[in-house]
Parts: structure tokens; sequence; C-alpha cells
């Protein structure tokens, strides 16, 4: 049989799945236990054992200097950072890419715009943010939307513009107008899509708020690491890169099933 | 009424000549098939009865009154695909015209309103023979019963004029001949006049009371260009149908008399008054 007609079955396909995992955790552990064997004071890769005391430390122990769990103050700034930075590109999007998409008029205005501004590296404007709009909240969520919003905005341009023709024509024999085709036959089947490339900006928009908060923060789950890594504290790292992690994947798969409760259609659309 | 006017109509692409010179008048009621080989501008002359495209010269008259260059609610449309909204589910897309047209800001209706739309919703969903699918979305539909919702969802808008462009090419042939069936009894029940594109020519002297061809009349590759396609032929079929009267050739055979010669009232449409016809519709799942 061919490779290619090859199919796990369910039960081995999860085992599949957790197989990286596993390689992953056992190369790690085995570095981990060389390493200390020949020199107990290393800090590159330290024992399972150390990692689970720091994070009691920093999740169950109340800082001794702040009296906050650090873990939960900084994932907290660091997430309504990263929800309002989301949030207001999620609002821009939803705007102007329907306005882009369904209107030839504004689409030859801002099309070329938003192409050209979706091609400036939001990182190389973090400095004139800092230097315009303070060191405080408000540019490290400027640049989270600088960053998302263009490319939301052009996505959902391209989707609203990919509805088949004869749809907008059936929704005016039908005695729509431009704002009821807009809310009610374009809208409705851009949603989903947009959840969808809102999944895929969730990597980027952590880089974006990680970066600002290395640069300057007093909390936050970037501020942190680039705060240890002065000490080398890998013990600290890992742990909060592993969260950092775990918490893109609860959204990706929150916004997933988001969209299947909101939009069944759009699963059985998907399929065909 | 006057129906359609089409006057000396032309429609260009650039130097490409796609129509040349077309003249029809189309009479209230009619079932127009235009028929003629692929690229004849059949389709480019459906959108512009649609008001999708504007004729480069000519003019088009609906009852009088020249066609705007939109589609508006006064002429209905069912495509070969892509006619119905995939996100509402089938009551959904029959009832989106009524509220779209009663709610201008929201698109939706509330209550009374709503329940009065809805119930003439149930009803249209009956008629074409798709009682019971109200809650499942087009994609759970087979394409046979997606053209009956485009149908039923266009039919709801009471158009004057039904534009067909295509819409039962992709089905099966024994889908194909129940959708006739039903396409034939809509024509006779509902007071429309319907031009269909159909590429079927058994389609066309099926379903039509007038078959207009478009062909090129010079189609040698040099003159390609600047010679466009125009009507030529004009076929009316005999006997000739007329809306709401079947011909002895189709008629439903009165109860009780099975010699269709013998003289009497016309045996009326062929949509069954008293009870469904349980072959030609069998109940859905």
């Amino acid at each position: 049989m061919r490779l290619i007609n090859v199919r796990p079955r369910r039960g081995t396909a999860v085992l599949l799945a957790c197989l990286p995992f596993v390689v992953l955790a056992l190369a790690y552990l085995v570095g981990s236990a060389v390493r200390l064997a020949e020199n107990p004071s290393d800090k590159l890769l330290p024992a399972l054992s150390t990692i689970v005391q720091t994070v009691k430390l920093y999740a169950f122990t109340a800082d001794r200097r702040t009296g906050l769990y650090l873990l939960w103050s900084d994932s907290a700034a660091s997430l309504g950072r990263l929800f309002a930075g989301i949030g207001i590109a999620t609002a821009l999007a939803l705007l102007l890419g329907l306005l882009n998409g369904i209107l030839p008029v504004v689409r030859a205005v801002l099309a070329p715009f938003v192409a050209v501004v979706s091609m400036v590296p939001p990182l190389a404007l973090l400095p004139i943010l800092f230097i315009v709009l303070g060191l405080g909240e408000v540019s490290k969520v400027t640049l989270i939307v600088i960053g998302v919003a263009p490319i939301l905005i052009r996505d959902l341009a391209l989707s609203a513009q990919a509805l088949p023709r004869e749809q907008i024509i059936k929704a005016e024999t039908l005695s729509a107008s431009t704002w009821l085709i807009a809310t009610r036959v374009v809208l409705p089947q851009v949603l989903p899509r947009l959840i969808d490339s809102l999944r895929l900006q969730i990597g980027p928009a952590f880089l974006f708020l990680i970066a600002a908060e290395a640069i300057s923060a007093d909390s936050g789950l970037g501020y942190r690491i680039f705060l240890v890594r002065r000490y080398l504290s890998m013990d600290v790292i890992f742990p909060y890169v592993a969260w950092i992690t775990l918490l893109a994947v609860a959204m990706d798969l929150g916004l997933t099933a988001l969209r299947r409760r909101v939009f069944p259609w759009s699963e059985l659309e998907r399929g065909r | 009424m006057s129906g359609i006017e089409i006057r000396n109509l032309w429609k260009e692409y650039g130097d490409q000549v796609v129509l040349q010179n077309v003249d029809l008048t189309i009479a209230p009621r009619a079932f127009i098939a235009l028929v003629g080989p692929s690229g004849c501008g059949k389709t480019t002359f459906l959108r512009m009865l649609l008001g999708q495209e504007a004729p480069t010269r000519g003019t088009i008259t609906l009852d009088g009154a020249p066609l705007p260059h939109e589609p508006g609610p006064d002429r209905g449309v069912v495509f070969q695909r892509y006619s119905v909204f995939p996100h509402m589910t089938v009551l959904g897309n029959v009832m989106a015209g009524p509220e779209l047209r009663a709610s201008r800001l929201l698109g939706r209706t509330f209550g009374v309103r709503r329940r009065a739309i809805a119930d003439e919703a149930h009803a249209m969903l009956a008629e074409v023979g798709l009682a019971g699918s109200e809650d499942k979305y087009p994609a759970q539909l087979s394409g046979g019963m997606q053209q009956r919702l485009a149908l039923a969802q266009a039919l709801m808008m009471k158009p004057k004029v039904l534009l067909l462009d295509e819409p039962f090419g992709a089905l099966d042939p024994g889908i194909r001949s129940d959708i006739h069936r039903l396409m034939k009894r809509l024509w006779n029940e509902v007071p429309m006049t319907v031009v269909m594109v159909t590429h079927d020519l058994r389609e066309a002297f099926t379903l039509a009371t007038r078959i207009i061809a478009f062909e090129r009349t010079r189609d040698r590759p040099e003159e390609r260009l600047r010679y466009g396609a125009t009507i030529t032929r004009d076929i009316l079929i005999w006997p000739p149908r007329s809306a709401g009267k079947t011909t002895i050739w189709d008629a439903d055979l009165l109860p009780g008399r099975d010699d269709p010669t013998i003289p009497g009232p016309i045996a009326g449409t062929t949509w069954p008054k008293e009870e469904p016809d349980a072959d030609a519709y069998p109940p859905l799942r």
C-alpha cells in the first residue's frame, strides 16, 4: 500500500500527536540530567524539581515586596493589553474591511493606503510610539493595533470581495439597500472568516506585546521574562514561555469553538 | 400592462460587439426561453434585463417605464449557483426578501409582522416541496432542493419578471424533470413573466411559450470582433401555451372524464387543488 493512502486510526492518531511533545520533554529531561550531573549549579537546563519550585513561588506565593502573585498579575497585565489591542484592531477591521470590501468608492480610496501601511514593520514604529504616546499602556496597545489591524482589514476586505457576485445581485432583487446588504448578507458571511484570521493573528499579537513589554513596562509576561533574563533564570523563563503558549493555544481553540457555535453553517460550507 | 419591450439593443465591451440590434417585445405572462451556442450573449442579455449591466445602446422598458440600471425587487432571479444565502436557514432564506423590505434598518422583523411573513414563507416552502426542511442550512440540501429554495425565495417578492440563468443546468435528469413540473406549475399560478436562459433545447420546448435563439450571423474569425449575436429565430410553441390555462396536451383530466376531446371547461391549472399529487412531490424527510 502506498504511504499516501495510509491513514492512522483515531486512537493511533492521538498517540502520534502526543509523540513530538513526549520526545521534546524526554530530550529536555535527559539534557538537563546530563548537564546537572556535570555541574550541579548549571542554570541553562534546570531540573524539573527546580522548575516546580519556581512555579510555586511565582504562582502561589505572594511576592514579598508587592504582595502580588506574580504569574497572575503579569498575566492580567499582559492579557489586558493584548485584548485591548486585538479588540480595537478587530473593530477597525470590521469597519474599514467591510467598507473596503463592499463599496468600490471606498476601496479606491483606502485599499492602496491600507496595502502600504500593512507593509510598515510595526516594531520599527515602536520608538516613535514610545516618544509620542509615552511609556504607558497606550503605546503598547497601539503597537498591537498597528501590527494586527492592517492584515485583518485586508483579509476581511478580500473575503467580502470573494463572496459570489450572484449573492449581492440576489439581495438587490430582494429589495435590500447597501446598508442591508452589508449587515445582513456580507457581514454574517465574513465574520467566521474574521475569527479564523484572528486566530492566525494571535501569534503576531503576542510578539508585539512581548516586544513592547521587554523594552518598557513594570509588569507583564514579557516584562518578567526579560527581567529575569539578567539572572539567567531559565527556571522562570521556561514556565513563562510554556504559559504564554498555553494561553495562545487556548485562545485559538476558544475562537474555533466560538465560530462553530455561533456560525454552525460555516462548518457545513467548509466541507463543500 | 405592456410587458417588456426591447428596442434596438446593443452591448459592447470595448471593441467587442456582443449583441447587436436586438428588438423584442415580450408579452406579459410569457415564458421565454433564450437559447443559443455558448458565448452568444444570452446571459449578457439576461443581465441587462436584470439591471446588472447597462446596454451600450438601445432601450429596455418594463410596463412602459425604462428599466433602472440596477437590480430591484420587480425582477426576481435564480442563478445556476450561489442563489441562496448559505448563512441563513431555509426558512430564513425565504423570509429574507419580505423582511428586508419591511425593516430597512435591521433587516429583521419581530412579533406579529414576523409571524405573518413566516406563515407566508411556510406556505411558499410547502408549494415548492420543501416543507419540513425549514431549519436546515442550504449546504444540507441537494442541488435540486437548493434551486427550489432559490425559486421560493425569489417568488416571495412577487416579481413582475422572473429571470432564470440556467437554473436547472447542474441537476440530474430525474430531478430536473421534477423541477420542470414545479416550474410549469409556478408559472401557471403566479402572475409573472419568465425569461430563462438555457442550454437544453428539450427544457426550452418543455417549458416555454416562445423560444428566442441568439446566434452570430457573421462568425468568420476576422468578423468576430465587430459583429455580435442577434436574434436569429423566434419560435412560438404550438399548440400555444398560455399562463393559467393548460393546453389539452398538458391538461389534467377532470375527475370522471378521461377523454380530453369531450368539450367542457378547461381542466384548469396543473396545480392540484384538493390534495397534493403525492407522486409528483414525494414527502421529504
